[in-house]
Parts: C-alpha cells; structure tokens; sequence
C-alpha cells in the first residue's frame, strides 16, 4: 500500500464525514435555537422591532407626500431660487381642495408649521377662502390674493423640504439645526435652540451622578469584599434593599425627606443651624440625590465583584516588597479594579442619561433631561418625528459609549489573573 | 532540645525571644518560642498544618503581631513595624504576582517603590530576569507564564532589592514533582551564590531536608527539634521528630534499667532489647523504641552477632522499588514493620514466612512514649 493511495483514500472519506458532521451539528443547532425562539420573538416584537419603528420615524417625512401629492410632484424639479411657477400653483389648489373634502389639511399643516412657523394658519385660511378651484391659469394670482405668503420662496422652500420621503429635518432639529430658504444647514433661532442644552443637561446631571455613586460606592464595595462572608452578606441585604422597593416609592421618600417641611429641614431647623428651610427639592440637588440613591447599586455590585476576586496575597506581597499601604492601594488594588469601576461607571451612566420619573418628580424645569422632552413630544404635542430623532441622538450616544467602553477593556484583557 | 542548634547572640539575624500567639485568647498557636536564625543561614520551619509553622512566619514578616515576645531582626526590635519597613523580601504559595504589571514591572515593584533611579532599576531588573533564565518574557504578563516560571518571577521580585532576609511561604506547594524537584535545587543555588539568609517554610519533609542547613520541625506550637539534616533523621529527640522526619519503625515497651546511656527495654510482647536512652524518665517508664529501615538486617542464620538485637518476626509483603526493596514485617505486635533491603534480597522472602532481624543498640533509640 503506498502513501498516495492513503491520502486519496482519506481524502474520499473527508466529504461524507463533514457532510455527517453537519447533519448532527444541525439538529442539535435547531433544537437550541427552538429553544431560545421564544425569548428571541420577544426580543423582536417588543425591543428591536420598537427600536427600528423609532429610527424611521425620525427620518420618515410622509404627512405632505400623503396629503399633497401634486404639489409634491410639481415642486419635485423647482430649483428653489425663486416662487414656482403656475404649474405648481394649480397643482396646490387642487391638493388643497382635495385634502379640504378629505378632511386632511390639518395633517399637512401641522408638518408644514414645524417647518415654518405660522404655516398652519395659511393652509386653513387658504382651504377656508379656496371655495372653487381657480381658472386654468389664474392659479397663482388666486392664492397670493387669499394669503400673500403663497407669494414668498420660504413658503414654497418650506413645502418643497417636507416633501419626503425622507427628511433630516427632525434629526437636525434633535441637535438644533436647521436648514435655511436655501438648504443649508444653520443653526436653529436661539428661542427654539434648547435640545443641546437638554444633551448638556443629561449627560452633566448623568456623569455627576456616576462620579457620586463611584465616591460613595467604592469605600462600601471595599468594605463588603474585605469583611467575612457572614457579615458582608448582611451589608449586602442592605445594599440590594432598593431594589425591591419600587422607583417611585424611593423618588416620593425623597420628596418627604427634603421637602421644606421634611426631616431634614425640620431636624436642622430643631438642632437650631438654619432659620428658614433650606431649598433641597426641586431643583439640582435633589436630582442628584434621588438619582445617587436609586443608582447606587448598580456601581456597588460590579466593583464588589471585582474587588473580591483580588486577592489579599496582592497586597502583603506589596507590603513585603516595600510598599506603604497608600502605595500598595494606588499602585496595586486601584488597577486591579478598574474593570469594575468602568462596567460600574458605563452601567450607571447608560442608566442615568435615559431617566425620566425621578428628574420629573424631585427636579425643577431647569432640571428636566432628555427623556423628559421624548415623552412630552410623544404624549403632549403627538410629534412622534422630533421624538424619535431625540430618541435616536440618545441611543447613538449611547451606543458610542459602550463601544468605546468596549474598546477600553478588551485593550485591558491581557492578564489571566493568578495562576493556582 | 536545642542543641547543636544554638547559636550565640552577636550572630544571630533574627531571634525570637518568647514569643507566643494567639488568634482566639484561648488557644496559643505559637507557645513560647526561642529560635536564633544566623545570617547567610538556610532555615526550614517544617511541621504539619496547624502546628504554628506559618504564623511564626506572618509574624516575622510583619502580617501578624506577637501576643507576647520580642522578635529581633539585626538586633532592631520589630515587633511594632510595619511589613513595608522591615526589608524582608517574601516569596507567597501562589506567588501573588501582580496580575496588571508585566514581569519586568513585577521585578521592578520592590526598586520603584524605593525610589531607585530609572537607570539603576533597569540593570537590576535585567540581571534579576538574567539569573531566572527568562529575560526574553519580560514584556509578558503573569498569567501567560507557566507555573515554574511564576515561581522564578516571584524569587526574583523577593530577591532583586537585596533584602537582608528572604521568606519562603511553601513556594513550591503548586507545582508538579519534578518541577519542584527542579525548583528545589535552583532556590538552593540561590542562597549559595548570593549568600542571603533564608527562612522556608514546608510541609513536606524530603523538601527541607534537601534545602536547609537547619531545619526547626514545629508541632503543636512548639519547636520540637531544630538541627542539622542528618543529625535530625539519624538523632530525633522526640517520638514526634523520628515519625515525621523519614520512616520510622516504632516498638513500644518498659524500661527495664539504664545504664551509661543504655537501656534494657521489654517489649509488650515478649522479649527485650538495648537501646540508646535518649528521652525515657527512667526505670520503669513506657518509651517508644524507634529504629530506622535501613539499620535492620535480616538474619540469614537466625543467629545475631554479638551485642547486636535479635528478635523474631513474620514477613507480610514485600514491595519492590527499584534502586531497593522492602519488606513489611510483623515484629512484636507492629504489623508494619519496615526493612530496607539492597535490591533482589527480596525475592527470597515469601508471604507468612518466619525470619529474625537484627540491629546494633546504637541504631535504636528509646524515646517519650507515642
């Protein structure tokens, strides 16, 4: 027997084995994925399918395509430097008396007024004024005669922008942007200006309160991986005590205790070191309060689990080699936990920036975040575009921090740790 | 007990004077204990778990306080110190590499800390990684490192600040027979080379007895014996010493009287024997006899030579060892009598057979009963 003709026929018996490799390796990937369906339908129908609804809607501009179809196409070719011409004149008279009987004008003009202030008044006082469609070719005098606006580029422009079928308009509004008569891209007029200062707002009130909850946090975590086991799972009750009590329990607690007639103005004002009660709700403070409290765990809980797998062997081999005990901390533990304090920080910074309910109830109107303005554009106004754009300007910052965060650890991952 | 073990004041590097320790106020885990330890000397703290091996160590390093006591290092007192003060280099059973710092960095701990220059910390550290053999890992991390090699690292952490003493906490405790074998050797040439003063804690007796130029054998809190090697295994003091140190066959019987350092004892089953007295009470006391394997002979004739012990014995089984062979005896009641034999003698004995053995009086000493 010669080699070749070994290796020909280990090379004819290769196939079906992989082939019959795959067919067991199937089953066995389609008995777990049966099992994980059910949790990956949910995942789909509830989180991801949300998520997409929520990124195009930012980006969907389908109200004025819908209601003025015509107008859209006539415009669809006007350079925008000057009024359109006749053709796109007819064309808005007959969507607008169509959308009048169909009873849809308001759809369109409430678009339109995001775009330009005061359009809503010109489109129902036109649909009021418009009783039949004007003469073939008298078109533009018609509508100038009922609103002069119909005269103007910006009027035009504002249409022509939200003609679809995708727009940046509410992405750009979500970072205070706008696009001008010529469309180009500018900052948004100061009064309507405010959503950076709301990102400002969020992530200063959020990286304030991770940098409160790693102070306070740090020295418990510390203590609960230090102490022996029956103690430090006695502290750890305590730690987790929040929770299991409900957000809003713990946010009103807080309206109780720092309100003016609360316990702590009340036991400042009996001990006798204030005379009127100091302002503790309401504003900042009581947002970082509330906030530190409810996210305290979240940092708590992965710097315990760090510091416990450090060793105390780390330690008296620093102080042995000659480390003072600052030394030895800064130089040895501190390091050590960086993985915890990082997945401490990420967590309770993801969480902080997407609060709604504590900043609503213990904050003032200068305290309110970023959530505060989704949910008011959602529930108040019903404008789901702006919305979603700040929704969607939330969730890539977010995602950029974890990535980075990401990034940070694995460069980390190169210790196995102690060998035993 | 401490003799030939002694060693005056003005030598000494580090003396325990007295000291005791307790972790409960009930229980002492070190009882008064005296140890001198010389400069450039290699001492084996060995004994079993528990028996105040590792805490004499703890406190020498500073991670214990003595509860009464004096421990002097360099003539300095150093019970109130603190660990990072005392210039005490410490090699830990899992070596307690630091996991963030390469090994380079690891080395170089100790000279940073100290303030060293950047210039004088590099040639140390190269040296340092030069004498373990592993300077082409030093940009590596511990945890890439094998077992061996972590134990090298945390030698030359404890070593490269020339500290005035060296603790050893069990170092070689996770590794694997040969390597530790290996590793055995390697410490050995260390402490030759260099000339520092060691102090080594084990359990496992082969281990000191291949290292140490004295061994301190603990048991109970107290110091049983400290000597040199052969003089422990070949002259233990106690029933303690000959059991742990080596193996040991015991017989247990009355003194019958004592003569210029002899004794006649009668063993519980019958007959008698001389003995080297060396820890009986006196007339009439139990004692515990213990003879070394490789002292007793098998008498071919059943007749002893002159002055030499006889006496009558069973063979229970013979093992085969290679480089020699033993043969597991039945001799006044102990069934596991043990005797050396040069390789091949053992085919000649069979199950159940009755044979005499004999040994001189000098190779049997009467110790405190078991």
């Amino acid at each position: 027997m010669t080699a070749a003709f070994v290796a020909g026929a280990d090379a004819s018996s290769e196939v079906p084995l992989k082939r019959r490799l795959k067919r067991a390796e199937r089953t066995r990937r389609l008995k777990a994925l049966a099992l994980i369906l059910p949790l990956l339908l949910f995942l789909l129908f509830t989180f991801l399918g949300p998520i997409a609804g929520m990124l195009w809607r930012s980006v969907d501009d389908w109200e004025v395509r819908q209601v003025m179809p015509h107008t859209v196409a006539a415009l669809a070719d006007w350079d925008g430097k000057d009024v359109p011409g006749e053709p796109a004149f007819a064309a808005l008279a007959g969507d607008i008396r169509t959308a009048r009987d169909a009873g849809t004008v308001a759809i369109a003009s409430k678009r339109l007024n995001y775009a330009l202030n005061g359009f809503r008044t010109i489109m129902s006082g036109t649909a009021r004024n418009l009783k039949t469609l004007p003469e073939p070719g008298n078109a533009k005098d018609t509508l100038i005669a009922i609103n002069p606006a119909w005269g103007e580029r910006a009027t035009w422009a504002a249409i022509k922008g939200a003609s679809g079928p995708l727009t940046s308009f509410y992405l750009l509004g979500a970072l205070d942007l706008t696009r001008n008569v010529d469309g180009a891209i500018v900052a948004a007029p100061e009064e309507q200006a405010i959503y950076r200062d709301v990102f400002g707002r969020t992530f200063t009130i959020s990286l304030g309160v991770t940098v409160l909850c790693l102070i306070l946090g740090f020295p418990v975590a510390y203590m609960l991986a230090t102490l022996p086991t029956g103690q430090s799972n006695v502290l750890m009750i305590f730690v987790l005590l929040p929770f299991w009590t409900s957000l809003l329990v713990r946010t009103c607690a807080w309206i109780v205790v720092l309100q003016s007639e609360g316990i702590v103005n009340d036991s400042l004002r009996w001990i006798g070191l204030i005379d009127e009660p100091l302002r503790l709700i309401y504003n900042r403070f009581g947002v970082y309060v509330a906030m530190t409290h409810v996210l305290l765990p979240f940092m708590i809980l992965p710097l315990y689990s760090s510091m416990r797998s450090i060793s105390p062997a780390y330690m008296r081999a620093a102080a042995s080699l000659g480390a003072s005990p600052v030394t030895a901390f800064l130089r040895i533990y501190l390091p050590q936990t960086v993985p915890g304090i990082g997945a401490g920080s990420l967590l309770v910074f993801i969480l902080a920036i997407g609060y709604y309910i504590t900043p609503a109830l213990v904050g003032g109107a200068a305290d309110q975040m970023i959530s505060y303005f989704i949910a008011f554009y959602t529930t108040e106004t019903v404008n789901w575009g702006l919305a979603s754009a700040l929704g969607a300007v939330l969730l890539l910052a977010t995602l950029l921090l974890a990535v980075v965060y990401g990034k940070l650890v694995h460069g980390q991952q190169v210790t196995g740790g102690m060998k035993n | 007990m401490m003799d030939g073990g002694m060693v005056t004041t003005a030598q000494a590097l580090v003396r325990f004077v007295g000291v005791q320790k307790t972790y409960d106020g009930e229980h002492l885990v070190v009882k008064n204990l005296d140890l001198d330890i010389k400069k450039g000397e290699f001492v084996t703290l060995l004994g079993p778990s528990g028996s105040g091996k590792t805490t004499t160590l703890m406190m020498l390093a500073g991670f214990e306080v003595p509860t009464h006591g004096d421990i002097y290092l360099a003539d300095r007192p150093i019970k109130n110190m603190p660990p990072h003060k005392r210039d005490i280099g410490m090699v830990f059973q899992n070596y307690a590499l630091f996991p963030h710092l390469t090994i380079e960095e690891n080395v170089a701990f100790p000279l940073t800390v100290r303030k060293m220059p950047r210039s004088e910390v590099k040639e140390r550290v190269r040296s340092a990684l030069r004498m373990i053999k592993l300077e082409n890992l030093a940009h590596r991390h511990p945890g890439q490192l094998s077992g061996g090699q972590q134990q090298r690292v945390a030698l030359a952490r404890a070593l490269v600040f020339n500290p005035q003493l060296v603790l050893m906490d069990e170092p070689l405790g996770a590794l694997d027979k040969r390597l530790r074998e290996h590793m055995q050797l390697e410490i050995k040439q260390l402490h030759e080379t260099m000339g520092i003063t060691v102090v080594y804690v084990t359990h496992d007796q082969s281990e000191a007895l291949t290292m140490s130029d004295r061994i301190a054998v603990f048991n109970d809190g107290i110091v049983q014996q400290i000597d040199k090697p052969d003089a422990l295994y070949e002259r233990p003091v106690n029933s303690f010493v000959a059991n742990f140190i080596g193996e040991n066959n015991v017989l247990s019987g009355t003194v019958e009287n004592i003569e210029q350092g002899f004794c006649r004892v009668a063993l519980a089953s019958g007959g008698s024997v001389v003995a080297q007295a060396v820890n009986v009470a006196g007339a009439g006391a139990a004692t515990a006899l213990s003879v070394r394997p490789e002292r007793i002979s098998i008498l071919t004739d059943g007749q002893a030579p002159d002055g030499m012990n006889a006496l009558p014995a069973q063979v229970q089984d013979t093992i085969y060892l290679g480089d020699h062979a033993l043969a597991v005896l039945k001799v006044a009641g102990n069934g596991e009598f043990m005797v050396k034999l040069p390789p091949g003698a053992h085919a000649g004995l069979s199950h159940g057979q009755s044979v005499s053995i004999g040994f001189r009086p000098e190779d049997c000493r009467a110790l405190d009963p078991v």
